[in-house]
Parts: C-alpha cells; sequence; structure tokens
C-alpha cells in the first residue's frame, strides 16, 4: 500500500532519472518500508476476526512417530478439544480422568488466586516487581502433567504453573519473591525468576531466549547419556526473534534431540504486537517447518488440548524420534508486568473479545458438562484455594518481605559467585565488612 | 620425556580427560571428523566416538548455549570456538548465562565448561583473526580465564580447566602453536621440539589455576607479561640488558597477586606488556593493583606496552604487535626514571 502523492513519486522518479545519469531507468515507483500495525489500538473495537479459530475436535492427531513432512497442516490449524458447550471432542480428547482434570482446574485457580495476591503485595510495597499468568494458566499447568520427574524445563518467567502443577510449595515462592530470609536464592535473583531443580525447573534468566538452546544441549546431553530423561524449552512468541530460538531449531534438527520447544503466543511482546516478531510468516509454529521439525499449534486456553498436545510431544521426544515445536495461542489478559500499562497500547477490552475464552472457566464448564463440578462448587474451590494461599502468604511474610523483616545476608551476596571463594572477592568482602 | 608442540599438548590434555571421564565431551566446528581447524581435536572423534566428539553448526551463540545445557545436566563440555574474535555472537550465553547459573540458582546449577578459542595476533589474520579479548571475559564475574604460554603449561592449564567446576575461558595465543615466538620475524622460530617447556609429561597432570611463574628471575624491573608477550619479554630484557623479572601470569583471573607484589616490591619498577588493545585492557587492572599494593616500593611510574588502539590491520602486522624492540623501549625507560 502507497499512500503518497502520485504526483510528487513521478517528480522523485525524474530526478532520480537525473541523478542517474545514463542508468537505465525503469517505472517503478520509489521503495517504501513496510511496519506492521495491529488491527487496533486503544480507543479502537477489538476485533480479531483475522484469528482464524477451527473447530474443536476438527484437527487430527498423527501417531507420534508420524515424518514431520506429513503434519506440516498442523503448523497452521489450531487443535482444540473443548468446544462451546463445554464437551470434549475430537481424536485428541479422552485422555485425562475426571480427577485429573479436577486437579488441573484446582491447579490453574491456584496460579489465579497466588497472581492475585502477589500482585497486591507488590502494590503494598512487600516486593519490587511481580509478573502475572492471567489466561495463561492452562499451559504451564497442563503441559507439567505431561511430563515426568526428572525431566527439565527451561521456563520464561511466566510458567509458575509448573511449580504450582508439580507441587512446589507455595511458600517457597513467595520467599523468593519477597526476597526474604528463607528465599531459596539468597536475594540474588528478581521475583518470578525461580529455580527448581528438583522440580525439573531451571534457574530462569530473565535474559530473553538464552534457555531455548540451552534446553536443546540440556537434552542432546541426556541423550549422550543414553538416559530417559528429556528436556522442555520455552519462549515467548516476541522473543522468537532472537537468535537463541534460531540457534536452538539448528540444533534440534541437526542432532534430533529429545526436546519439547514450546512458544507462547500470548500476542503481546510489553507493547509489540505479535506481528512484529511473526513478520510475514504464517504462524509461529511455522518456523519448525524448514527445520523438518513436528509443529503443532494448540489452543492455549483449552486445558485438555494443551496436555493431550504437549503428550503426544512428550512422546515423541522420549522414544527419540525428535524435537518438537508447540505454538500456544493464547491472550495476555493482564499486564506484561507491575512495571507496564496495557491500556497505553490496546483496547481495554481486548482481553473480553479474544476469541479462546478464559481457561480456567473452560475447564469449569466442561467439568460442570460432565456432572463431576458445579458452580457452587467452584465458588467453595475459589475460597478455598484463597485460604490456602493467603495461609502460605502469611508463613512466607513471617520470614519477611523486601523492605521490612527477615532479609538475606550481605554476606550471601559475596557467595557463589564461584564455588570457591576467589582472593579478591574475599578482600572486597573484607572491605565491605562482612 | 616426549616433546609436543602446544597444539599436541592441547590435544593430549583433551585426550586424557576424555579418558578419565565420560562426562566430558568435545564439540565446535571442524572439531569432529576434521579434527579441528588447528588440528586440536584431531583423531578425538575416531577415539572416543561421535556423541563425544562432533561437529556443530556454525552458530558460537549454539554451542556454548547447548553447552551450557550440557553442563546444567552434569556433563563437561570442552568446546571450541574457532577464533576468539568469532566469540561475540557467544557472549551473552558466556556473561548472562555461564558466568552466572551458579549464583542465580543458589548452586542448584552449575556450569562445568571449558570455552577454548585461538587469540592473537602474527599469522596475517587481520581484525577478525588476531584479536586478543580477554578484557572482556576478566571483567565479567562467574569466569575464569586463562593463557597458556608454553605446552607443558597448555596441558596442565587445560586438564585443571576441564576439572573446574566453573566456567573457564581458555585462550590459546595461536602464534605459539609450533614455538615460543618471540616477536623477531626476521628469524627462524624456535621449535618446541628444542625447547624445554615443550617437554610434556605423560598422563594426567594439572597445573593450578591462579598461579602465576616467575619465567626468567630478575632484579632490576618486574615484566608481567602473559601468552606470547612472554616470549617478547624475555627477548627484549637479553637485547636491552635490562635484568628483568619476568612474571607468566598464565591465570587473569584469578589473579595470582601475591607473586605480583612479592617481585614488584623486591625490583620497584613493573612494565606490562599484552598484545591487546591499550585502553581498558587487562594492563589497566594490573596497573591499577601494583600502584594500590606497592605504591610505597616503587621507583618509577607503572607502564604499559599494548596493541595499539585500533583494529587488528593486516599489511601493519608488525607495526602492530608490541615485539622486543618496543618492549625494550619501555624496559629502558623504566629504568632511566
Amino acid at each position: 500500500m502507497n499512500t503518497e502523492d502520485p504526483d510528487e513519486i513521478s517528480s522523485k522518479v525524474e530526478n532520480r532519472a537525473e541523478l542517474g545519469g545514463d542508468m537505465e531507468m525503469s517505472n517503478d515507483a520509489p521503495l517504501s518500508l513496510y511496519v506492521p500495525e495491529p488491527a487496533v489500538r486503544p480507543g479502537g473495537v477489538p476485533d480479531f476476526s483475522n484469528v482464524p479459530i477451527p473447530k474443536a475436535g476438527s484437527v487430527a492427531r498423527p501417531e507420534v512417530d508420524v515424518d514431520p513432512k506429513m503434519i506440516r497442516d498442523l503448523a497452521f490449524s489450531i487443535i482444540r478439544v473443548l468446544n462451546r458447550e463445554g464437551q470434549a471432542v475430537g481424536p485428541w480428547a479422552g485422555l485425562l480422568t475426571d480427577d485429573e482434570l479436577l486437579e488441573g482446574l484446582r491447579h490453574m485457580m491456584t496460579l489465579r488466586a497466588f497472581d492475585a495476591r502477589m500482585l497486591m503485595a507488590q502494590r503494598q510495597g512487600k516486593t519490587s516487581f511481580y509478573m502475572q499468568h492471567t489466561g495463561e494458566e492452562a499451559i504451564s499447568c497442563a503441559v507439567r502433567k505431561a511430563t515426568l520427574s526428572g525431566d527439565m524445563n527451561f521456563p520464561t518467567y511466566r510458567q509458575a504453573g509448573l511449580l504450582i502443577a508439580g507441587g512446589y510449595s507455595l511458600v517457597d515462592m513467595m520467599c523468593q519473591i519477597y526476597s526474604n530470609e528463607r528465599d531459596p536464592l539468597k536475594g540474588r535473583q528478581l521475583p518470578v525468576l525461580y529455580s527448581a531443580r528438583e522440580h525439573g525447573f531451571f534457574t530462569v534468566s530473565g535474559n530473553l531466549a538464552t534457555q531455548f538452546i540451552q534446553a536443546v544441549g540440556w537434552a542432546m546431553a541426556s541423550a549422550i547419556k543414553n538416559d530417559t530423561k528429556i528436556a522442555l524449552g520455552w519462549i515467548g512468541d516476541g522473543s522468537t526473534a532472537e537468535s537463541d530460538f534460531h540457534a536452538a531449531l539448528v540444533f534440534a534438527s541437526t542432532y534430533k534431540a529429545p526436546v519439547v520447544l514450546n512458544i507462547v503466543n500470548n500476542q503481546w511482546a510489553i507493547s509489540t504486537f505479535q506481528g512484529i516478531a511473526r513478520g510475514s510468516s504464517g504462524t509461529f509454529a511455522a518456523r519448525g517447518l524448514g527445520f523438518g521439525i513436528a509443529a503443532l499449534r494448540v489452543d492455549g486456553n483449552d486445558y485438555l488440548a494443551v496436555h493431550a498436545v504437549a503428550r503426544w510431544a512428550v512422546e515423541r521426544a522420549r522414544r527419540n524420534l525428535g524435537p518438537t515445536l508447540i505454538e500456544y495461542v493464547t491472550y495476555r489478559a493482564g499486564a506484561h508486568s507491575t512495571s507496564d500499562d496495557p491500556a497505553a497500547y490496546r483496547p481495554k477490552t481486548e482481553s473480553d473479545a479474544w476469541p479462546l475464552g478464559d481457561p480456567v472457566i473452560r475447564l469449569k464448564n466442561h467439568l460442570i458438562q460432565r456432572g463431576v463440578w458445579s458452580e457452587e462448587r467452584h465458588k467453595q474451590e475459589e475460597t478455598h484455594v484463597l485460604e490456602t494461599v493467603i495461609a502460605a502468604q502469611k508463613e512466607a511474610e513471617s520470614h519477611g518481605t523486601l523492605h521490612s523483616g527477615g532479609r538475606p545476608s550481605v554476606r550471601d551476596m559475596f557467595e557463589g559467585v564461584y564455588a570457591e571463594m576467589p582472593p579478591h572477592l574475599r578482600r572486597q568482602r573484607q572491605q565491605a565488612g562482612v | 620425556m616426549p616433546r609436543k608442540t602446544m597444539i599436541e599438548a592441547i590435544r593430549d590434555a583433551m585426550d586424557v580427560m576424555m579418558a578419565r571421564d565420560d562426562k566430558v565431551v568435545v564439540f565446535g566446528e571442524d572439531v569432529g571428523f576434521f579434527g579441528g581447524v588447528f588440528r586440536a581435536t584431531q583423531h578425538l572423534q575416531a577415539k572416543y566416538g561421535k556423541t563425544r566428539c562432533f561437529d556443530t553448526p556454525i552458530s558460537e551463540l549454539g554451542i556454548v548455549g547447548a553447552a551450557v545445557g550440557m553442563a546444567a545436566y552434569g556433563l563437561r563440555p570442552c568446546v571450541e570456538i574457532q577464533f576468539a574474535d568469532y566469540m561475540y555472537p557467544a557472549y551473552d550465553q558466556i556473561v548472562s548465562e555461564a558466568a552466572r547459573l551458579r549464583y542465580r540458582s543458589n548452586g542448584e546449577f552449575t556450569c562445568p565448561l571449558v570455552v577454548r578459542m585461538p587469540t592473537g595476533g602474527g599469522i596475517f589474520g587481520g581484525q577478525t583473526h588476531s584479536q586478543s579479548p580477554e578484557a572482556l571475559f576478566t571483567h565479567v564475574c562467574g569466569l575464569k580465564t586463562v593463557v597458556p604460554s608454553n605446552p607443558v603449561d597448555a596441558k596442565g592449564l587445560l586438564i585443571a580447566a576441564i576439572e573446574d567446576p566453573d566456567p573457564v575461558i581458555f585462550l590459546e595465543p595461536k602464534r605459539l602453536y609450533n614455538g615460543p615466538f618471540d616477536g623477531n620475524t626476521d628469524r627462524p622460530v624456535t621449535p618446541w621440539s628444542k625447547h624445554d617447556l615443550g617437554e610434556v609429561p605423560e598422563g594426567h597432570y594439572a597445573v593450578p589455576l591462579g598461579k602465576a611463574v616467575v619465567r626468567r628471575e630478575g632484579a632490576a624491573l618486574t615484566v608481567l607479561a602473559y601468552g606470547t608477550m612472554v616470549y617478547v619479554a624475555e627477548t627484549a630484557a637479553a637485547e636491552t640488558g635490562v635484568d628483568a623479572e619476568i612474571i607468566d601470569l598464565r591465570t587473569l583471573l584469578p589473579l595470582d597477586l601475591a607473586a605480583i607484589e612479592a617481585s614488584v616490591r623486591k625490583t620497584g619498577r613493573c612494565v606490562i606488556v599484552h598484545e591487546a588493545t591499550l585502553t581498558s585492557g587487562f594492563g589497566a587492572e594490573l596497573s591499577a593493583l601494583v600502584q594500590e599494593t606497592c605504591f610505597y616500593h616503587l621507583e618509577a611510574p607503572v607502564t604499559r606496552v599494548a596493541g595499539w588502539d585500533t583494529p587488528y590491520p593486516h599489511a601493519q602486522e608488525w607495526d602492530y604487535f608490541p615485539g622486543p624492540a618496543r618492549v625494550g623501549r619501555a624496559l629502558l625507560a623504566a629504568m632511566e626514571q
């Protein structure tokens, strides 16, 4: 599209012809740079008509040993299980029992309540920073249940569901957020950049994308040692633009590493819409096709679909059939972080217009539809979950918050840079008087 | 005792460690079947198999990033960056990841990783095959930085680096691979087969990281050097007749400050020599430490001889390289103070 005045263009062309001397000139218009824009900005009416949503149950489920080139269409579709009536339909349905689904619902509700309490705690000045998962709870909660103990996730800052669904202590998570005396990371890390090796949760960097290639390396190591563990890499839509993403795909493809590479496409990278990172490629999942990697897109707000697709990819990796790239299509309903204000760059009602709905409500409706849940029990459970989170918060706060109460020692600042403290650091610690 | 080139000694160190510890893996560009462009990994793939020694895509970021993941798993990767000049795409993985895993995870994840890279000029490699980026590593907390100057040290230091629980940057002065080059380009180079430091013991031994060594004892002046500059300084001392004490630092971080202090307190003069560019080079750190710790023993200002603050040129290589004439002038100037 060129909005320039045609007369002005022709005069530029003439000028160019003069400068070009004896160069043969065509009648081409001058070049213009294309800069993608989201469909709507603040003040506009949210519009997701450009996001085609296939019917639940309509996408085939291939065998896990399928040749990736036979399923290239899965990189452009969206695998969905839950339909509008809350029924689980199609070939990806039927993997989870009622109890497992109820547990999944509880995990998502816990994560949501945890987010709400920690956001409030940040607003109260009990910590410096927080990042919510609102709208994306299904992804990390369901993927965790598709993995085994010993597998290693290389998460971003928005996969705390891996910890909650894996039974990690809420108190320890909060102590990390508060950087208090019980912080497992001794106050060294920004809030939510957890580390929990025993829970298959790699130390979160905060540098975007670096973990993606590390997950591939970890998986290669497992294969080198003829182990049975697999790795899972995590990345956001925006940071797929980093070189680390491409290095990860090259290495995963070359060595057929037992790794599941997860892209959480929540539409927004702080204020930047996903089209800036995606460019003109059809989908983020399609990035895998050029590497010959099995690539699937899934409804990220559908707990059952997320779990089914992750389980498929995990089994593929575990059977040494190679890597899988999964794009979870979701929407970041909250702010990027406590330092962000989405109203400045997108319509306030955009979240409500998101066509894939809310993951908690969708699973709740499904369980009601199955006859094992009710609105009343859901309300009771909300109360129970909130009480559990508040109890954990009280215990965590008894060990201090960022600016009051127990805090990590200044000595801890000097420890752990190396296995053994070198002389120059010992001197500096003495200078600091600790 | 058999004599080896520095390349053979480095290969021997990896061979010894791969045989002792099946967690040691070696990879990089052209490293597998071919054995590396400098042949440092020759025969290792044939001996230990393709999953212990292999070629990688041309992605320094990928090499180091994958190695960080492997180290977190529990392997001990020893990877090659073909030239130190190519390490920049991997710099984020080195600085923000390898160097900080232990700290940020409170020891849950560690990174016992060695990144080998040929460094320095003297082979007409121009600006992309000649750089000495050591200061870019010594500035990073969590890394150790090693620069061997001879085969016997190279083997022992590399073994110590592979056994170290933390990431080690292992910079190999490529002009020393075949012999102790002293910067005199008009004279034939002595091969390591004719040099005592080419005598490399068989089997396993470690040269501890963080220990300097005195290469030439002297009373008049201390020269702090590492890598190729050790030989340049030796020749400069011989040609000027200055009774210099030459310290080969071997490890830049952790630094053997005690050895530096002992020597400078004795001689009262200090000249620092490195091939890397001058401004904000490692010599600046050395100079600061010497004046902080030895100020009342100094009889002359601490001076530095280094590469000029220009990209490494091609045709002007020997005008750029801090050779024995420039170092010799600095020694004489320090003695005149």
